[in-house]
């Protein structure tokens, strides 16, 4: 578990990044930060392997705080996946993968063949463990960026913005296949994204935030979608225009979903019992 | 021709001086050039402070160095030690800017992501920045190892012996076939030297090679290293 306490960050050039954020992100879940830019999410990310100090407020990761480690040692025991991957250009894949492993001491050989497997277990053909990260798709790249921050089998999977440069077809690859792993790996992930349908795919917990790092609305995506909490997430979350803002339109003896463009979204096939209208976004 | 014959024992000896004379400046200034290079990266103040001064090193003609060195650390006018300072000194003024280029041509990106997944600062140096801006220092050192070899001659003026000796001796005896060969060595052993470097650098940098767009449909190379 993860839990900010009233967190401030001022970075020296006077922009309040985040201002009193609190939050609790549960074990073996995946909470997704999700806001415009400057909306401080990153900067949230950050702070939970100290790339970034907190100017005021704590943070614990199960019930330490953070602040009493070392960072580096943190950071070796966090995963981290960043956009375009960040891999190291003058190694091969698989010395990228065993990269965390080798700072903290594995012999070689046993970084090298446990490597190999995170190849597997991200999808990647083994062929590919002598190539250089340029050698790669974008997609690619991006593979082997899980496979190096799944690496120490770590407790805590941070994410920032892992599929913002690839191509839509891609990303939602990368993205089922990440559905596949929590549900393999049971992490505890923090993924930021600004991209809601991605929050929605991907988050048990969704954050959404606006400006200076305050929190519009927290809960499952289900929660958010059926109750925004206010105008500015329900204008986020598209709540209340295209193809989310659905109505019901009688065709002969069926009923039709429509969206507010009028376009068809599909036919009513049954009608749930009262009390469980909010499952219909949630189940997935 | 007839000259160069029959004087190949001394060709070579001046050889031999040649290069126990370039060899040192052109370790050394990159040795010494390292920290301080990443000295003026690090920090405004030392940046202006240490590139200025190596602009100004670099400025100083080499013949009066060789005069004044000898005055200023105590040896004596004709040890081969003046031509070594003098030529790492110049070495390294032209090394610290290229290693401060160099470490800055570094991408953040991969900066900040080798710090996040849990480099050191130090370990980052040696692991990540220092390689990287490998090719901008080999760049920089194939100069340097260039115009070393081609400044040593010049200490054969104040009589520290190299191939520039083919050249004085050539001028004062009115051997034309001494000053040739003397100039033909320099160039030849310059480009050794060159070639070396960028020998040394396929060997250390072997993805410099390997980069480039992605191949998907080409056989897979597994490379034997």
């Amino acid at each position: 578990m993860i839990e900010f306490r009233s967190v401030s960050k001022r970075f020296p050039d006077g922009t309040l990044a985040v201002d009193d954020f609190s939050l609790v992100l549960p074990s073996h879940q995946t909470t997704v930060l999700v806001g415009s830019s400057g909306s401080g999410k990153t900067t949230l990310l950050r702070m939970i392997n100290r790339m970034v100090d907190p100017t005021s407020g704590s943070i614990e990761i199960d019930g330490e705080n953070i602040n009493s480690l070392a960072p580096v040692k943190l950071r070796r025991g966090i995963g981290y996946v960043m956009q375009n991957s960040g891999l190291l250009p003058h190694r091969t894949v698989i010395d990228n993968v065993a990269t965390v492993p080798l700072l903290r001491g594995t012999p070689k050989r046993q970084a090298r063949a446990d490597a190999l497997t995170l190849l597997d277990t991200v999808g990647l053909d083994r062929s590919l463990a002598d190539r250089y990260p340029s050698q790669l798709s974008g997609g690619q790249q991006q593979r082997v960026g899980v496979a190096r921050g799944l690496a120490v089998d770590p407790n805590i999977l941070l994410m920032d913005e892992p599929f913002g440069a690839v191509d839509p077809i891609v990303r939602a690859e990368l993205q089922e296949e990440l559905l596949r792993l929590q549900k393999e790996l049971d992490k505890t992930v923090v993924f930021v994204t600004h991209d809601i349908e991605e929050a929605f795919l991907l988050g048990d917990q969704i954050v959404i935030l606006r400006e200076g790092g305050h929190v519009a609305q927290v809960g499952s995506p289900a929660d958010i979608l059926a109750n925004p909490a206010d105008e500015f997430v329900s204008s986020f979350v598209g709540a209340d225009r295209g193809r989310r803002a659905l109505h019901l339109e009688r065709h002969g003896d069926r009923d039709a979903v429509v969206d507010s463009d009028g376009r068809l979204a599909g036919v009513l096939t049954s009608r749930p019992a009262p009390d469980a209208v909010l499952g219909a976004e949630g189940s997935r | 021709m007839t000259w160069v014959l029959s004087n190949l024992g001394l060709i070579w000896a001046r050889i031999l001086d040649h290069v126990v004379l370039s060899l040192p400046p052109i370790v050394l200034c990159f040795v010494i050039a390292l920290p301080l290079g990443w000295l003026a990266r690090r920090y405004r103040v030392s940046r202006g402070i240490i590139l200025t001064g190596a602009g100004l090193l670099y400025a100083v003609p080499s013949l009066p160095l060789f005069f004044v060195l000898p005055a200023v650390i105590g040896t004596g006018l004709r040890s081969p030690l003046n031509v070594i300072i003098a030529l790492t000194l110049y070495g390294v003024a032209l090394m610290v800017r290229v290693v401060s280029d160099g470490l800055d041509s570094v991408d953040a990106d991969v900066r900040q992501s080798a710090s996040a997944v849990g480099y050191s600062a130090w370990s980052r140096f040696w692991q990540v920045e220092l390689p990287l801006s490998g090719p901008v220092l080999l760049a920089g050192m194939r100069v340097v190892a260039v115009s070393t070899v081609s400044l040593v001659t010049v200490g054969a003026v104040i009589g520290v012996q190299s191939l520039g000796s083919l050249f004085t001796d050539g001028f004062q005896r009115g051997i034309q076939a001494e000053i040739i060969a003397g100039l033909v060595a320099t160039v030849g052993l310059a480009l050794l030297f060159d070639g070396a470097l960028v020998l040394a650098g396929r060997l250390l940098m072997p993805w410099t090679r390997k980069a480039g767009p992605a191949r998907r449909t080409a056989p897979i190379e597994v490379s034997a290293a």
